[in-house]
């Protein structure tokens, strides 16, 4: 058994959204290609947390989508286990099932991803009946009951429904069902972005203990880097669907490399000293279908120069942590 | 005199069920130029104290006692013509959703002009001069040229500069600001908050800013509101309350947060949640939820008391030492 459990090799995701052929004949517009995520690479050893942080647009949630099949990669692999994932998906009947089991998502929006007619025990017991993990009736209401000690509800609460629950226990609900096959590998898209806080740490608390007590491997997927120091054992940013930064947690959060980084990390009010000003980085996010040239984040970086506009950095390993950064590699930057 | 003065504010809901007490007995006040902090956790009711004292509640909302004062006059019972003189004029707003709050029919322009002339007796020619300057002030590069864009034609950290200018393009001397940076990727955020805080604190306007992230309270607010389940549980300077909080849920709520400073081996958590409306504890509200909750604070309902620089509504207050 390798130490690795997921590797992502070249993965790129494009989307076609140009306007339909006969209007592009019509009006002459140009075909538009979105490049969603473009040559990311990454592994994650098992019974480890990776987190991917980023903003909007920045490509997090595809690559959520892509790890778990719910999107075919225009380009590159996903290795689990060592096997390609979307070729299993694709090709092979027993070995197809067997990896739905063990990779699992949780979504942000626990008020989208329940079923609102459905009991919660419905709910928990439907990936069970399924995959033909347990029979219908006592085994799995047996079952079920374990699911929901796990996440910390009472066996009574699988005869209400969601919307008998509070945000952050819906949230739990949907960690018992993902958790019902038995999962290896569990992708989190921004589980806990649309939770309270005094509920966030609920749930990341209950995250943890499940990984220690199961050696669950998270991808974990957020916007908030403090939430991310929390979780997380190596940490990836992206930056309009490109990874500009992987590097182990202490260490990205000590030494920041890629000036991004140090921009999101500088971005994030603190509460230790109020009334503190900064000078927040000019500029946004620029529009993904028109990317810059060279380093997509050259018009915002204080520290671009020619090569930057254009030539596009590759991702280099300097002292155990990965950066793609021109300033970086020259040693213009630390 | 306070700018802002609410006194003993209660909203109700009536419905099928009955009715339902969403503030419960809210008082507070904004002095000039002040930039006070109003948080919670959903459903505390910080958008409604908010909607409240602009005249936006929605029915069957409505304020069933207490009152409203701004400059010493009362507001909470006006009608709605002369409540449409203040809003906007004397007090501005914006919302989380800069998308919602610009008409996407109409330039930008017009919306900033028609908002300049409807409370300031300009010509069309000053107002647009005005609004140009107003966009200017608020970062928007080339804005005689964006001011003839539409709404759709900007990022959303430029709509939220359109709508602060559009919240203060009468000089108004409070600004209600609800999750403004809510909907925004965290490098505009700060952009959009340093920019509030200048030109307010240019214009010498009071700000009520609402919002769930401690963070941006810490950085921009002189004092700070701590609600839950509809009242308000602590208020005081903003560096007491965060960092010697004197309410057990504000100290629950602070240690809560993940630490983008340090490695934490486990988050504090506070078990359960926010009751809901129809079934609010008695006595102290947080009184299932606290870890220090005795007997007293199942019964009687605390009302805010000076604990520190603080004041607290709770019978067994942290740093009791120091009242």
């Amino acid at each position: 058994m390798s130490a690795e459990l997921v590797r992502v090799e070249g993965l790129s995701k494009r989307f076609d959204l140009s306007p339909s052929w006969l209007s592009r004949m019509v009006s002459g517009s140009p075909a538009q290609v979105l490049r969603a995520v473009d040559e990311v690479s990454f592994s994650i050893p098992r019974g480890t947390t990776l987190a991917l942080v980023g903003e909007s647009g920045c490509g997090k949630s595809t690559i959520a989508r892509l790890l778990v099949g719910l999107q075919t990669p225009s380009a590159g692999r996903v290795l689990f286990d060592g096997a390609d994932v979307h070729q299993t998906l694709r090709e092979r009947r027993a070995p197809a099932q067997r990896l739905r089991q063990r990779v699992q998502m949780i979504f942000q929006d626990p008020y989208a991803s329940l079923d609102p007619r459905w009991t919660v025990a419905d709910i928990v017991a439907e990936p069970l009946l399924e995959q033909g993990l347990a029979s219908p009736g006592a085994e799995a209401q047996g079952r079920v009951a374990e699911l929901l000690a796990a996440v910390g509800l009472a066996g009574a609460d699988g005869a209400r429904f969601p919307h008998q629950f509070s945000g952050g226990q819906r949230q739990r609900i949907s960690i018992a069902r993902a958790l019902a096959t038995a999962p290896d590998f569990l992708v989190c898209d921004e589980p806990t972005s649309a939770l309270d806080v005094s509920v966030q740490a609920q749930v990341l608390n209950l995250m943890r203990d499940l990984q220690r007590a199961r050696g669950l491997t998270y991808l974990f997927i957020s916007h908030n880097l403090a939430v991310v120091r929390y979780v997380s054992d190596s940490v990836g940013v992206l930056y309009l669907g490109r990874l500009v930064e992987w590097a182990p947690r202490a260490r990205l959060f000590k030494q920041p490399r890629h000036p991004y980084t140090r921009m999101l990390l500088d971005a994030i009010p603190k509460l230790n000293d109020p009334g503190r000003s900064r000078n927040p980085v000019q500029g946004e996010v620029p529009n993904p279908l028109a990317p810059p040239s060279g380093c997509a984040f050259h018009p915002r970086c204080p520290h671009a120069k020619e090569r930057c506009r254009q030539e596009r950095p590759q991702l280099l390993d300097k002292d155990g942590a990965r950066v793609a950064c021109h300033a970086v590699e020259e040693g213009r930057l630390p | 005199m306070s700018l802002l003065e609410v006194k003993d504010l209660v909203v109700e809901f009536s419905g099928r069920q009955g009715q339902v007490r969403a503030l419960d007995g809210i008082s507070f006040c904004i002095e000039h130029g002040e930039i006070l902090g109003v948080v919670g956790e959903s459903g505390a009711g910080k958008s409604l104290t908010g909607a409240a004292i602009i005249g936006l509640l929605d029915a069957p909302g409505r304020i069933t006692s207490g009152e409203i004062t701004l400059e010493g006059e009362r507001i909470d019972r006006l009608p709605e013509s002369q409540l449409r003189r203040i809003r906007g004029k004397r007090i501005g707003a914006i919302f989380q959703d800069p998308i919602a709050a610009l008409d996407p029919l109409y330039r930008i322009g017009e919306q900033l002009i028609e908002t300049i002339r409807t409370h300031l007796p300009l010509s069309r020619e000053e107002a647009r001069t005005r609004a140009i300057a107003l966009l200017e002030e608020t970062g928007i590069a080339a804005a005689e040229q964006r001011i003839d864009h539409y709404p759709h034609q900007f990022s959303g950290g430029m709509r939220q500069r359109v709508v602060i200018a559009l919240a203060l393009a009468a000089e108004p001397q409070l600004v209600i600001a609800d999750e403004p940076t809510t909907a925004l990727d965290v490098s505009i955020q700060a952009q959009i908050i340093g920019l509030l805080k200048r030109i307010c604190r240019e214009r010498k306007a009071a700000v009520m800013l609402i919002t769930h992230d401690m963070g941006v309270i810490a950085e921009t607010c002189d004092r700070v509101a701590v609600l839950y389940a509809g009242r308000i549980i602590e208020i005081g300077p903003v560096g007491e309350v965060i960092h010697r909080p004197a309410h057990p849920y504000t100290a629950g709520l602070m240690a809560s947060i993940p630490d983008l400073d340090a490695d934490l081996e486990r988050l504090a958590q506070i078990d359960g949640a926010m009751p809901r409306l129809d079934a609010i504890p008695s006595g102290c509200a947080f009184h299932p939820r606290c870890s220090k909750a005795q007997e007293r604070c199942r019964h009687e309902r605390p009302t805010l008391g000076s604990v520190g620089k603080t004041r607290a509504a709770c019978w067994f207050p942290n740093n009791t030492a120091a009242t």
